[in-house]
Protein backbone atom coordinates (compact mmCIF):
# COMPACT_ATOMS: atom_id res chain seq x y z
CA UNK A 1 0.00 0.00 0.00
CA UNK A 2 1.29 3.38 -0.95
CA UNK A 3 1.65 6.26 2.12
CA UNK A 4 0.47 9.52 2.45
CA UNK A 5 1.29 12.33 -0.23
CA UNK A 6 0.13 15.68 -1.12
CA UNK A 7 -1.49 13.92 -4.16
CA UNK A 8 -3.94 12.44 -1.80
CA UNK A 9 -5.79 15.98 -1.05
CA UNK A 10 -9.13 15.82 -2.98
CA UNK A 11 -11.92 18.43 -3.29
CA UNK A 12 -14.58 16.10 -2.38
CA UNK A 13 -14.25 12.90 -0.88
CA UNK A 14 -17.50 10.40 -0.21
CA UNK A 15 -17.61 7.43 1.98
CA UNK A 16 -20.15 5.01 1.30
CA UNK A 17 -21.27 3.73 -2.41
CA UNK A 18 -25.20 3.18 -2.43
CA UNK A 19 -27.81 5.86 -4.08
CA UNK A 20 -26.78 8.56 -2.24
CA UNK A 21 -22.81 8.31 -2.28
CA UNK A 22 -22.97 7.52 -6.25
CA UNK A 23 -25.58 10.24 -6.75
CA UNK A 24 -23.22 12.15 -4.71
CA UNK A 25 -19.94 10.99 -6.71
CA UNK A 26 -22.15 11.93 -10.23
CA UNK A 27 -22.59 15.02 -9.13
CA UNK A 28 -19.42 16.28 -8.15
CA UNK A 29 -17.51 14.31 -10.89
CA UNK A 30 -19.90 16.68 -13.38
CA UNK A 31 -19.17 19.49 -11.05
CA UNK A 32 -15.50 18.99 -12.31
CA UNK A 33 -14.32 18.55 -8.38
CA UNK A 34 -12.43 14.72 -9.62
CA UNK A 35 -14.54 13.25 -6.67
CA UNK A 36 -12.82 10.11 -4.57
CA UNK A 37 -15.34 7.80 -3.18
CA UNK A 38 -14.70 5.08 -0.68
CA UNK A 39 -17.33 2.14 -1.56
CA UNK A 40 -16.57 0.54 1.85
CA UNK A 41 -16.75 -3.30 2.55
CA UNK A 42 -20.60 -3.53 2.06
CA UNK A 43 -20.19 -1.84 -1.53
CA UNK A 44 -23.24 -0.94 -3.36
CA UNK A 45 -25.12 -0.72 -0.09
CA UNK A 46 -28.35 -2.44 0.88
CA UNK A 47 -29.79 -2.86 -2.50
CA UNK A 48 -27.05 -5.72 -2.81
CA UNK A 49 -28.95 -7.57 -0.81
CA UNK A 50 -32.36 -6.89 -2.41
CA UNK A 51 -33.85 -8.50 -5.80
CA UNK A 52 -36.42 -6.78 -7.78
CA UNK A 53 -36.58 -2.90 -7.10
CA UNK A 54 -40.21 -2.26 -8.36
CA UNK A 55 -40.19 1.57 -6.78
CA UNK A 56 -36.97 3.39 -8.84
CA UNK A 57 -38.81 6.10 -11.04
CA UNK A 58 -37.86 5.32 -14.31
CA UNK A 59 -37.87 1.36 -14.25
CA UNK A 60 -41.65 0.61 -14.85
CA UNK A 61 -40.95 -3.65 -15.04
CA UNK A 62 -38.47 -3.04 -12.13
CA UNK A 63 -34.66 -3.30 -12.06
CA UNK A 64 -32.71 -5.74 -10.09
CA UNK A 65 -31.00 -4.31 -6.98
CA UNK A 66 -27.47 -4.93 -7.72
CA UNK A 67 -28.00 -3.94 -11.73
CA UNK A 68 -29.17 -0.64 -10.66
CA UNK A 69 -26.28 -0.06 -8.63
CA UNK A 70 -23.93 -1.25 -11.05
CA UNK A 71 -25.53 1.13 -13.72
CA UNK A 72 -24.97 4.14 -11.07
CA UNK A 73 -21.48 3.23 -10.06
CA UNK A 74 -20.75 2.75 -14.08
CA UNK A 75 -22.35 6.05 -14.44
CA UNK A 76 -20.62 7.86 -12.08
CA UNK A 77 -16.98 6.73 -13.82
CA UNK A 78 -17.98 7.16 -16.47
CA UNK A 79 -18.21 11.22 -15.94
CA UNK A 80 -14.49 10.62 -13.81
CA UNK A 81 -15.50 10.15 -10.19
CA UNK A 82 -12.34 7.52 -9.04
CA UNK A 83 -13.73 4.91 -7.16
CA UNK A 84 -11.37 3.16 -4.17
CA UNK A 85 -12.37 -0.20 -2.96
CA UNK A 86 -11.58 0.12 0.69
CA UNK A 87 -12.99 0.57 4.29
CA UNK A 88 -12.57 3.75 5.93
CA UNK A 89 -10.76 3.15 8.98
CA UNK A 90 -10.90 6.40 10.63
CA UNK A 91 -11.52 10.39 10.28
CA UNK A 92 -10.37 13.51 12.12
CA UNK A 93 -12.74 16.52 10.71
CA UNK A 94 -11.32 18.56 13.83
CA UNK A 95 -9.79 20.84 11.17
CA UNK A 96 -9.67 21.18 7.27
CA UNK A 97 -8.72 19.78 5.41
CA UNK A 98 -10.23 16.67 6.93
CA UNK A 99 -7.90 13.45 7.38
CA UNK A 100 -9.39 9.91 6.07
CA UNK A 101 -7.34 7.29 6.60
CA UNK A 102 -7.66 3.73 4.83
CA UNK A 103 -5.66 1.15 6.25
CA UNK A 104 -2.08 2.73 6.19
CA UNK A 105 -3.44 4.99 3.20
CA UNK A 106 -4.42 8.43 4.54
CA UNK A 107 -6.30 10.91 2.19
CA UNK A 108 -7.37 14.46 3.10
CA UNK A 109 -10.33 16.35 1.81
CA UNK A 110 -11.81 20.11 1.28
CA UNK A 111 -14.85 18.53 1.63
CA UNK A 112 -16.33 14.84 2.77
CA UNK A 113 -19.91 13.94 2.28
CA UNK A 114 -21.02 10.82 4.22
CA UNK A 115 -23.46 8.24 2.87
CA UNK A 116 -22.39 5.40 4.60
CA UNK A 117 -25.95 3.93 5.24
CA UNK A 118 -27.12 1.96 7.72
CA UNK A 119 -26.86 -1.95 8.50
CA UNK A 120 -29.27 -4.29 9.27
CA UNK A 121 -30.15 -4.43 13.04
CA UNK A 122 -29.80 -7.75 15.33
CA UNK A 123 -31.87 -8.77 17.99
CA UNK A 124 -30.60 -8.16 21.26
CA UNK A 125 -29.68 -11.17 22.45
CA UNK A 126 -26.51 -12.06 22.08
CA UNK A 127 -27.10 -15.39 20.77
CA UNK A 128 -28.49 -14.30 17.78
CA UNK A 129 -24.91 -12.95 16.68
CA UNK A 130 -23.28 -16.32 17.92
CA UNK A 131 -25.51 -18.36 15.59
CA UNK A 132 -24.74 -15.76 12.61
CA UNK A 133 -24.06 -18.50 9.55
CA UNK A 134 -25.68 -21.26 11.53
CA UNK A 135 -29.13 -20.53 11.06
CA UNK A 136 -29.92 -17.11 12.05
CA UNK A 137 -29.32 -14.05 9.15
CA UNK A 138 -30.13 -10.91 8.27
CA UNK A 139 -29.88 -11.53 4.37
CA UNK A 140 -32.69 -14.27 2.83
CA UNK A 141 -31.42 -13.54 -0.51
CA UNK A 142 -27.85 -14.65 0.63
CA UNK A 143 -28.58 -17.63 3.07
CA UNK A 144 -32.39 -18.83 1.95
CA UNK A 145 -30.56 -21.35 -0.34
CA UNK A 146 -29.52 -23.36 2.89
CA UNK A 147 -33.37 -24.09 4.20
CA UNK A 148 -34.87 -25.25 0.92
CA UNK A 149 -37.74 -27.57 2.17
CA UNK A 150 -36.81 -26.68 6.04
CA UNK A 151 -39.26 -24.42 8.29
CA UNK A 152 -38.18 -21.11 9.13
CA UNK A 153 -39.44 -17.88 11.04
CA UNK A 154 -38.85 -14.18 10.33
CA UNK A 155 -39.00 -11.55 12.73
CA UNK A 156 -40.51 -8.10 12.31
CA UNK A 157 -43.34 -6.51 10.97
CA UNK A 158 -42.12 -3.79 7.85
CA UNK A 159 -41.47 -4.07 4.09
CA UNK A 160 -37.60 -5.80 5.02
CA UNK A 161 -39.45 -8.86 7.03
CA UNK A 162 -42.41 -9.38 4.20
CA UNK A 163 -39.80 -9.18 1.45
CA UNK A 164 -38.01 -11.68 3.40
CA UNK A 165 -40.89 -14.06 3.87
CA UNK A 166 -42.16 -13.93 0.47
CA UNK A 167 -38.56 -14.54 -1.14
CA UNK A 168 -38.02 -17.32 1.49
CA UNK A 169 -41.88 -18.82 1.05
CA UNK A 170 -40.41 -20.16 -1.92
CA UNK A 171 -37.76 -22.48 -0.79
CA UNK A 172 -39.00 -23.28 2.67
CA UNK A 173 -42.04 -25.76 3.97
CA UNK A 174 -43.02 -22.96 6.02
CA UNK A 175 -42.72 -19.26 6.92
CA UNK A 176 -43.74 -17.87 10.06
CA UNK A 177 -43.57 -14.10 10.66
CA UNK A 178 -43.23 -13.60 14.36
CA UNK A 179 -44.05 -10.19 15.24
CA UNK A 180 -44.29 -8.39 18.42
CA UNK A 181 -47.90 -6.09 17.43
CA UNK A 182 -51.12 -7.06 16.51
CA UNK A 183 -50.37 -5.30 13.02
CA UNK A 184 -48.20 -4.92 10.48
CA UNK A 185 -45.84 -1.97 9.58
CA UNK A 186 -44.92 -2.79 5.84
CA UNK A 187 -46.86 -1.14 3.12
CA UNK A 188 -50.06 -2.93 1.63
CA UNK A 189 -49.02 -4.14 -1.20
CA UNK A 190 -46.18 -6.10 0.29
CA UNK A 191 -48.75 -7.08 3.12
CA UNK A 192 -51.45 -8.14 0.37
CA UNK A 193 -48.47 -10.27 -0.97
CA UNK A 194 -47.14 -11.98 1.99
CA UNK A 195 -51.00 -12.80 3.55
CA UNK A 196 -51.77 -13.59 0.51
CA UNK A 197 -48.64 -16.42 0.36
CA UNK A 198 -50.08 -19.99 1.23
CA UNK A 199 -47.26 -21.09 3.07
CA UNK A 200 -46.58 -17.84 5.49
CA UNK A 201 -48.21 -17.34 8.47
CA UNK A 202 -48.28 -14.98 11.61
CA UNK A 203 -47.62 -15.20 15.21
CA UNK A 204 -48.85 -12.19 16.50
CA UNK A 205 -47.58 -9.88 19.67
CA UNK A 206 -45.11 -12.34 20.00
CA UNK A 207 -41.10 -11.25 21.01
CA UNK A 208 -38.13 -13.54 20.46
CA UNK A 209 -36.63 -13.54 23.79
CA UNK A 210 -34.28 -16.58 23.08
CA UNK A 211 -32.89 -18.63 19.94
CA UNK A 212 -31.78 -22.62 20.71
CA UNK A 213 -29.38 -24.27 20.15
CA UNK A 214 -25.92 -23.11 21.34
CA UNK A 215 -24.57 -26.25 22.07
CA UNK A 216 -25.29 -27.84 18.91
CA UNK A 217 -24.48 -24.47 17.09
CA UNK A 218 -27.23 -24.49 15.17
CA UNK A 219 -30.90 -23.05 15.52
CA UNK A 220 -33.40 -25.70 16.49
CA UNK A 221 -36.23 -23.34 17.78
CA UNK A 222 -37.02 -20.10 19.06
CA UNK A 223 -38.68 -19.15 22.49
CA UNK A 224 -40.99 -16.70 21.96
CA UNK A 225 -42.96 -14.41 24.98
CA UNK A 226 -46.55 -13.05 24.41
CA UNK A 227 -46.40 -9.34 25.09
CA UNK A 228 -49.71 -9.45 26.27
CA UNK A 229 -50.18 -12.11 28.43
CA UNK A 230 -46.32 -13.17 28.73
CA UNK A 231 -47.18 -16.66 28.14
CA UNK A 232 -43.94 -18.28 26.78
CA UNK A 233 -44.33 -20.75 23.90
CA UNK A 234 -41.56 -23.17 21.32
CA UNK A 235 -41.27 -22.41 17.96
CA UNK A 236 -39.27 -25.06 15.80
CA UNK A 237 -37.67 -24.28 12.99
CA UNK A 238 -34.42 -24.63 11.15
CA UNK A 239 -33.81 -20.92 10.45
CA UNK A 240 -34.60 -17.32 11.57
CA UNK A 241 -34.62 -14.19 9.30
CA UNK A 242 -34.22 -11.19 11.42
CA UNK A 243 -35.93 -7.89 9.62
CA UNK A 244 -36.32 -5.23 12.43
CA UNK A 245 -35.09 -2.50 10.64
CA UNK A 246 -31.39 -1.35 10.86
CA UNK A 247 -28.74 0.84 12.44
CA UNK A 248 -26.68 4.08 10.89
CA UNK A 249 -23.44 3.58 10.42
CA UNK A 250 -21.72 6.46 12.27
CA UNK A 251 -19.56 4.96 14.56
CA UNK A 252 -16.63 7.02 12.48
CA UNK A 253 -18.37 10.10 13.45
CA UNK A 254 -18.38 9.69 17.57
CA UNK A 255 -17.59 12.46 19.04
CA UNK A 256 -17.05 14.07 16.05
CA UNK A 257 -20.30 15.06 14.64
CA UNK A 258 -24.23 15.48 15.95
CA UNK A 259 -26.43 12.47 16.14
CA UNK A 260 -29.46 11.78 16.95
CA UNK A 261 -29.92 9.51 20.59
CA UNK A 262 -30.38 6.81 17.67
CA UNK A 263 -26.95 7.26 15.75
CA UNK A 264 -28.61 8.68 13.09
CA UNK A 265 -26.52 11.92 12.06
CA UNK A 266 -28.01 15.54 12.62
CA UNK A 267 -28.36 17.48 9.56
CA UNK A 268 -30.08 20.85 8.74
CA UNK A 269 -30.41 23.19 5.73
CA UNK A 270 -30.45 20.62 3.62
CA UNK A 271 -27.72 18.13 3.51
CA UNK A 272 -25.33 20.09 6.47
CA UNK A 273 -23.76 18.44 9.26
CA UNK A 274 -22.38 19.70 12.57
CA UNK A 275 -18.84 20.50 10.82
CA UNK A 276 -19.03 22.83 7.76
CA UNK A 277 -17.98 21.17 5.03
CA UNK A 278 -18.98 17.62 6.37
CA UNK A 279 -21.99 16.61 4.74
CA UNK A 280 -24.22 13.72 5.08
CA UNK A 281 -27.01 12.04 2.62
CA UNK A 282 -29.06 8.79 3.11
CA UNK A 283 -30.12 6.64 5.37
CA UNK A 284 -27.05 7.52 7.50
CA UNK A 285 -29.04 10.87 8.16
CA UNK A 286 -32.72 9.74 7.49
CA UNK A 287 -34.19 7.11 9.80
CA UNK A 288 -37.72 8.13 8.27
CA UNK A 289 -38.02 7.99 4.44
CA UNK A 290 -34.77 5.45 3.81
CA UNK A 291 -36.00 4.94 0.02
CA UNK A 292 -33.17 4.31 -2.41
CA UNK A 293 -34.93 7.22 -4.49
CA UNK A 294 -34.87 9.66 -1.29
CA UNK A 295 -30.89 8.72 -0.74
CA UNK A 296 -30.28 9.37 -4.38
CA UNK A 297 -32.34 12.59 -4.11
CA UNK A 298 -30.25 13.45 -0.81
CA UNK A 299 -27.03 12.85 -2.58
CA UNK A 300 -27.40 15.16 -5.17
CA UNK A 301 -28.26 17.64 -2.62
CA UNK A 302 -24.87 17.13 -0.74
CA UNK A 303 -23.02 17.05 -3.79
CA UNK A 304 -24.33 20.41 -4.71
CA UNK A 305 -24.14 21.72 -0.97
CA UNK A 306 -20.48 20.71 -1.22
CA UNK A 307 -19.67 22.33 -5.02
CA UNK A 308 -21.33 25.76 -3.28
CA UNK A 309 -19.03 25.59 -0.29
CA UNK A 310 -15.98 24.92 -1.75
CA UNK A 311 -17.10 27.88 -4.12
CA UNK A 312 -17.84 29.93 -1.49
CA UNK A 313 -21.48 30.31 -1.99
CA UNK A 314 -22.69 27.62 0.76
CA UNK A 315 -24.43 31.02 2.44
CA UNK A 316 -25.24 30.42 6.14
CA UNK A 317 -28.92 30.15 6.60
CA UNK A 318 -28.20 28.44 10.20
CA UNK A 319 -31.00 31.22 11.21
CA UNK A 320 -33.64 30.33 8.86
CA UNK A 321 -34.85 27.64 7.26
CA UNK A 322 -35.46 29.14 4.00
CA UNK A 323 -32.61 31.89 2.48
CA UNK A 324 -34.06 35.05 2.63
CA UNK A 325 -34.97 35.50 -1.09
CA UNK A 326 -33.52 39.12 -1.75
CA UNK A 327 -31.18 40.09 1.01
CA UNK A 328 -28.11 39.39 1.18
CA UNK A 329 -27.31 36.23 4.28
CA UNK A 330 -25.77 36.89 7.66
CA UNK A 331 -21.65 35.52 6.76
CA UNK B 1 -10.62 -12.26 -13.02
CA UNK B 2 -10.04 -14.70 -10.11
CA UNK B 3 -6.37 -15.21 -9.36
CA UNK B 4 -5.00 -18.02 -10.86
CA UNK B 5 -3.46 -18.70 -7.66
CA UNK B 6 -6.83 -19.72 -5.69
CA UNK B 7 -7.69 -23.12 -6.47
CA UNK B 8 -11.22 -24.66 -6.69
CA UNK B 9 -12.34 -27.50 -4.32
CA UNK B 10 -14.87 -29.99 -4.63
CA UNK B 11 -16.77 -32.46 -1.85
CA UNK B 12 -14.31 -35.43 -3.95
CA UNK B 13 -11.30 -33.69 -3.08
CA UNK B 14 -11.99 -31.46 -0.10
CA UNK B 15 -11.02 -33.26 2.82
CA UNK B 16 -7.72 -34.70 1.29
CA UNK B 17 -6.91 -30.57 0.05
CA UNK B 18 -7.35 -29.19 3.48
CA UNK B 19 -5.45 -32.13 5.21
CA UNK B 20 -1.90 -30.30 4.42
CA UNK B 21 -0.43 -26.95 5.90
CA UNK B 22 -2.75 -23.53 6.18
CA UNK B 23 -5.49 -23.65 3.62
CA UNK B 24 -8.38 -20.66 3.54
CA UNK B 25 -11.57 -22.47 1.87
CA UNK B 26 -14.10 -19.58 0.37
CA UNK B 27 -17.45 -20.99 0.56
CA UNK B 28 -20.01 -18.81 -2.21
CA UNK B 29 -22.52 -19.23 -4.46
CA UNK B 30 -23.14 -17.22 -8.18
CA UNK B 31 -26.03 -15.65 -6.90
CA UNK B 32 -24.67 -14.12 -3.76
CA UNK B 33 -24.07 -10.48 -3.71
CA UNK B 34 -21.45 -10.60 -0.84
CA UNK B 35 -19.52 -13.17 -1.92
CA UNK B 36 -18.81 -10.90 -4.89
CA UNK B 37 -17.88 -8.32 -2.52
CA UNK B 38 -15.35 -10.94 -0.77
CA UNK B 39 -14.11 -12.36 -3.64
CA UNK B 40 -11.55 -9.98 -4.62
CA UNK B 41 -10.37 -9.91 -0.79
CA UNK B 42 -9.70 -13.77 -1.31
CA UNK B 43 -7.67 -13.39 -4.28
CA UNK B 44 -5.37 -10.32 -2.82
CA UNK B 45 -5.01 -12.78 0.32
CA UNK B 46 -3.86 -15.99 -2.15
CA UNK B 47 -1.08 -13.24 -4.56
CA UNK B 48 0.23 -12.03 -0.71
CA UNK B 49 0.50 -15.31 1.10
CA UNK B 50 1.71 -17.52 -2.28
CA UNK B 51 3.75 -20.17 -0.17
CA UNK B 52 2.24 -20.07 2.81
CA UNK B 53 -0.93 -20.57 2.57
CA UNK B 54 -3.60 -22.28 0.20
CA UNK B 55 -6.78 -20.48 -0.97
CA UNK B 56 -9.38 -22.41 -2.30
CA UNK B 57 -13.09 -21.54 -3.23
CA UNK B 58 -16.15 -24.21 -2.67
CA UNK B 59 -19.69 -23.56 -5.30
CA UNK B 60 -21.99 -24.62 -2.59
CA UNK B 61 -24.55 -25.16 -5.38
CA UNK B 62 -21.96 -27.91 -6.90
CA UNK B 63 -20.83 -29.38 -3.70
CA UNK B 64 -23.66 -29.53 -1.24
CA UNK B 65 -21.87 -32.10 1.11
CA UNK B 66 -18.79 -30.01 2.48
CA UNK B 67 -20.95 -26.89 3.44
CA UNK B 68 -23.31 -29.55 4.81
CA UNK B 69 -20.56 -31.34 6.71
CA UNK B 70 -19.19 -27.74 8.27
CA UNK B 71 -22.60 -26.80 9.10
CA UNK B 72 -22.38 -23.65 6.55
CA UNK B 73 -25.82 -22.40 6.98
CA UNK B 74 -24.94 -18.65 5.40
CA UNK B 75 -22.37 -17.28 2.51
CA UNK B 76 -19.61 -16.02 2.15
CA UNK B 77 -18.57 -18.14 5.00
CA UNK B 78 -14.44 -18.44 4.77
CA UNK B 79 -12.98 -21.51 6.73
CA UNK B 80 -9.11 -21.63 8.18
CA UNK B 81 -7.77 -25.06 8.72
CA UNK B 82 -4.28 -25.86 9.64
CA UNK B 83 -3.18 -29.54 8.89
CA UNK B 84 -6.82 -30.72 8.41
CA UNK B 85 -8.29 -28.93 12.09
CA UNK B 86 -10.99 -26.13 11.45
CA UNK B 87 -9.05 -23.37 13.35
CA UNK B 88 -10.94 -19.84 12.11
CA UNK B 89 -14.65 -19.20 11.12
CA UNK B 90 -15.93 -16.44 9.78
CA UNK B 91 -19.55 -15.65 8.30
CA UNK B 92 -19.79 -12.50 6.05
CA UNK B 93 -18.43 -10.02 5.25
CA UNK B 94 -14.58 -8.89 6.54
CA UNK B 95 -12.01 -6.91 6.09
CA UNK B 96 -8.56 -7.76 4.30
CA UNK B 97 -6.60 -6.89 7.47
CA UNK B 98 -8.53 -8.66 9.73
CA UNK B 99 -8.30 -11.84 7.51
CA UNK B 100 -4.58 -10.98 7.61
CA UNK B 101 -4.72 -10.92 10.98
CA UNK B 102 -6.59 -14.54 11.54
CA UNK B 103 -4.20 -16.17 8.96
CA UNK B 104 -1.08 -14.51 10.68
CA UNK B 105 -2.23 -15.95 14.00
CA UNK B 106 -2.15 -19.39 12.32
CA UNK B 107 1.45 -19.02 10.19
Amino acid sequence: MSTASPSHRQQVVIIGSGPAGLTAALYTSRANLEPLLIEGIEAGGQLMLTTLVENYPGFRAGVMGPDLMGEMRAQAQHFGAAILQGDVTSVDLSKRPFTINVGQTVYTADTLIIATGASAKWLDLGVDRKLSGRGVSTCATCDGFFFKGLPVAVVGGGDTAMEEAIYLSKLATSVTVVHRRNSLRASKVMQDKAMSTPNISFLWNKEVIDIKDLDQGKVTSLVLRDTQTGAQSDLAVDGVFIGIGHTPNTALFKGQLAMHDNGYLKTHDGSRTSVPGVFAAGDVQDHVYRQAVTAAGSGCMAAIDAERFLSGTLHDTSHSIHPPPSTSSPS
Amino acid sequence: MASEKVKVFTDANFGEEVKNGIVLVDFWATWCAPCRRIAPIVDQLAEEYTGKLTVAKVDIDENPMTPSKFMVRGIPTLLLFKNGDLKETVVGLETKDRLAQLIDKHL
